[in-house]
């Protein structure tokens, strides 16, 4: 049996300060298989391919790769030996290139030793060609979309020839359609004896594309399975240790009258849009990337300039020159990348969770730190945020809590409309599900939420009516009853209704 | 499906590329634009101005900053900081000289001493490179802030050049040592020649050697560049050596110059190195940002500006608030400059 594994980790443990973060875990994985990596966050998946990939030391347990002991303490040597990674949330090096990027650390060069740009370029011409990515080998990375950088991640991990590639949320960032383009790429690569580990908290994908399944709970190892003996109910019994009966927590609320009404509205990246939403209402707003929807959102927002068009709320025509414009008129907006325009990362949970309302703080020019700590409290217990307490650094917090302090954040300002831009990125399964929990009881109070997703089942099981946009024209909207994955996909990607 | 996905991502790109393409113009170029309208106002101003012995003074006068700047460059490309420099050049300036004193002189440092001229040039070029490897080292595998490691350099060896000559100048040198920073090769000062060779090296060491790749993704992003395998530590070490062999050199060439040792040269030649590489768009904000180009434009910048307004009689009191603004103001417009990628 042993031979079959081209890796074993055996009685992995790791502990850090504090927290015990894996403890006597095992992974084995086959040649020429995917094999998904799945639990919450802070599970202790990521902390373990750090382990496989030299960027912690594991305090104890062994790894064998192709028959051999190895006792990797850097990334070189784990690339050395054939085992290359995706990182999640690593953004690459912006100043560069594409091709410098994808060959960083092996770069060819010429006979007498300078480095050869041309040969580089022709490299990275090549392997992006071989696996069907449309990005310019010479473009700079910081001119790529937020999908281009993740494809060419991907590009880079498969350039290494590795005996073993780690996905770490390799499709947080990209559109279904380029998912499809992936799914590809990994099969060939499996057809090749290539072996992968996967992580996604995206259920249809494990179920499309793995063939193994291995859960971890809070450090602890909790079994391994073929995905075909699997159904999602089970799979998420195994993660967060409960049955989540009902996903979405979706309630048919009563609508109220319109409260934010947008007419006409242009801008960087749309065109003409109109949308209404009412009180009670959640608004779905689905498209492929690029299709402009953060745009308009952020024009809404006051972020970026708007040309033309009208905005009116609760009836009344309202200027939005600035957020605090928005936040006045009672919008909030979750934004789309947490650490980039969300998070204050270095300070406390608390800080990062009045920072938003602080006006209401105020005794005279002193803030009133009594009552910010009973509201965060009474966030915390709402939100059920898992953090040792209100003075916890943020950064030491898991997406999802991260995520939920963020909400508490713009519900402490007490709005009549959340705006959320992709809501649960990267974010586990029992905390989305948190979420959809706590925005199913915010429309109930008669207020509105916008929700920008990618992920097309949180679309269709949230939304009470789905906005759909392309290239930065509104193409259409699909109420509840007569919205289907199907629908949606072909009018983000242009194509006619009747097809 | 697949194609269409494909397709509106890149219209999206294109777009973007476009607004980039218009503010990259400005972003490329600028610095060069703004240096040539400088010499054209300047040459209106005073007619001296372009007279060759005028434009060859400029050059000389900034060679030395422009050598420390090289070295300054790659360090902040790396996201460092280099505060020791001008303590090198005190440093390297008397032990060079020492090693090149008239064997004649009764005086000297050390008395009937007759070095062949390779050892003070190797010595000034040695004791700057270890220099750089203490800065490295506490920067690199100390992991101190390099603010305050080259803080503690920039004060310590500063002592350690007072101490080793009791703070008094070493004079009477060969004359081929003076000939370094004195003399001429077909009509070239020597310090230019120094300069143009050294910055010539830097660009290729730095644009396509993969020392220099590294040097710019540590910079621009330390993480990534650990995963994708790079030792970074080895190589920000050896940034701080590099700079400071470069600062060894230019105090070998400032003694030179003037004939003499002195343990107080180069005082406040780290921050004109700092301004030099700034000016010409080396980012303090974001590494991974310049180009030996760019920071060689910048030191003539300032050399530029010097010399018109001591042309036009300017009081050197009002110099260094020109020089204070203009440095705020390259930093303001690489701040657009960032804000325009965003």
């Amino acid at each position: 049996m042993e031979n079959d594994y081209v890796l074993s980790m055996e009685g992995i443990s790791k502990q850090f300060p504090g927290v015990r973060a894996l403890s006597n875990v095992k992974l084995n994985a086959r040649k020429g298989t995917v094999h998904a990596l799945m639990g919450e966050n802070g599970a202790g998946k990521s902390t373990l391919m750090k382990c496989l990939i030299g960027i912690y030391t594991p305090d104890s347990g062994t790894i064998t790769f192709k028959g051999e002991k190895l006792n990797i303490t850097n990334t070189h040597y784990a690339l050395s030996k054939g085992i290359s990674m995706i990182h999640q949330e690593l953004s690459p090096i912006p100043q560069m290139t594409v091709a410098e990027n994808i060959y960083l650390g092996r770069e060819p060069t010429t006979w007498y030793g300078l480095v050869d740009m041309r040969k580089m370029n022709r490299m990275a011409s090549e392997l992006l060609a071989r696996l069907q990515i449309k990005i310019k080998p010479t473009a700079k990375m910081h001119e790529l979309s937020i999908a281009n950088i993740q494809l060419a991640e991907i590009a880079k991990a498969v350039s290494y020839n590795s005996d073993l590639i780690i996905m770490d949320e390799p499709t947080s960032a990209i559109t279904e359609a380029e998912v499809e383009g992936l799914f590809t790429i990994i099969r060939s690569l499996k057809a090749q004896g290539c072996a992968i580990i996967y992580i996604s908290h995206k259920m249809d994908e494990i179920f499309k594309i793995t063939d193994e399944v291995t859960v971890f709970r809070d450090g602890q190892y909790m079994g391994t399975d073929a995905t075909t003996d699997l159904t999602d109910t089970i799979l998420i019994e195994k993660m967060v240790g409960r049955t989540l009966t009902d996903m979405f927590h979706k309630e048919m609320t009563d609508m109220g009258s319109v409260f934010l009404d947008v007419q006409n509205l242009s801008g960087k990246g749309f065109r003409n849009v109109s949308f209404q939403v009412k009180r009670g209402e959640i608004l779905g707003v689905a498209g492929l990337m690029g299709a402009g929807r953060t745009e308009l959102i952020e024009a809404v927002f006051g972020v970026t300039r708007s040309r033309g068009g009208a905005i009116s709320i609760n009836g009344k025509a309202i200027k939005i020159n600035s957020p605090a414009d928005a936040i006045r008129g009672g919008m909030a907006l979750l934004t789309e990348d947490r650490k980039l325009t969300g998070l204050y990362l270095n300070a406390s949970v608390r800080e990062n969770m009045f920072i938003a309302n602080i006006n209401s703080y105020m005794l005279g020019p002193f803030i009133h730190f009594k009552k910010i700590e009973k509201d965060c409290e009474r966030m915390r217990g709402l939100m059920r945020i898992k953090t040792p307490s209100l003075m916890e650094i943020i950064r030491n917090l898991s997406g999802g809590n991260q995520q939920k302090v963020l909400i508490s954040r713009w519900l402490l300002t007490e709005p009549d409309l959340l705006i959320l831009d992709e809501p649960t990125r990267g974010i586990d399964v029992g905390a989305k599900s948190e979420i959809y929990r706590l925005m199913t009881e915010f429309v109930r109070s008669g207020k509105a939420i916008i929700m920008i997703s990618s992920e097309l089942p949180e679309v269709l099981g949230m939304s009470d009516r789905i906005m759909v946009m392309h290239e930065g024209d509104k193409v259409g909207e699909l109420s509840r009853g007569e919205a289907t994955q199907e629908k949606i996909l072909q009018m983000a990607t242009g194509m006619s209704l009747t097809a | 499906m697949e194609k269409t996905g494909t397709i509106t991502a890149d219209k999206a790109e294109k777009r973007q590329r476009m607004s980039h393409h218009i503010s990259g113009v400005f972003n490329k170029y600028g610095i060069f634009l703004i240096f040539a309208v400088m010499i054209v106002v300047a040459s209106f101003l005073s007619p001296a101005f372009l007279r060759p012995i005028n434009v060859i003074n400029i050059v000389r006068q900034m060679s030395i900053v422009g050598l420390i700047a090289l070295g300054v460059t790659g360090i902040i490309v790396s996201a460092g900081i280099d505060l020791s420099s001008g303590s090198v050049v005190g440093l390297t300036a008397v032990v060079a000289a020492s090693l090149a004193q008239s064997p004649d002189n009764s005086a000297a440092f050390y008395p009937g001493l007759h070095l062949p001229l390779v050892a003070p040039v190797v010595a000034a070029c040695l004791v700057g490179a270890l220099v750089g490897l203490i800065n490295g080292s506490l920067v690199a595998k100390a992991r101190i802030p390099p603010f305050i490691a080259t803080l503690g350099t920039y004060t310590a060896i500063r002592g350690a050049a007072n101490l080793y000559t009791s703070g008094r100048p070493i004079s009477d040198l060969t004359d081929e040592y003076d000939f370094i920073g004195q003399g001429d090769v077909f009509g070239f000062p020597v310090p230019i020649l120094i300069l143009g060779v050294m910055a010539g090296v830097t660009h290729i060491l730095y644009a396509h050697t993969k020392f220099g790749k590294y040097i710019y993704a540590i910079g621009g992003n330390e993480q990534a560049a650990r995963v994708s395998g790079i030792n970074a530590s080895r190589y920000k070490l050896l940034i701080y050596v590099y700079a400071s062999f470069l600062a060894g050199l230019a105090g070998l060439v400032v003694s030179s110059r003037i004939g003499s040792g002195q343990p107080g040269l180069g005082v406040g030649y780290e921050l004109d190195a700092i301004a030099a590489a700034v000016i010409g768009g080396t980012s303090l904000s974001a590494g991974g940002i310049g180009t030996v180009a760019g920071t060689i434009v910048g030191a003539l910048i300032i050399g530029v500006l010097n010399n018109t307004l001591d042309l036009m009689n300017v009081s050197a009191f009002w110099q260094q608030i020109v020089k204070g603004c203009i440095i705020v103001g390259a930093v303001i417009i690489d701040q657009l400059k960032n804000r325009g990628g965003k």
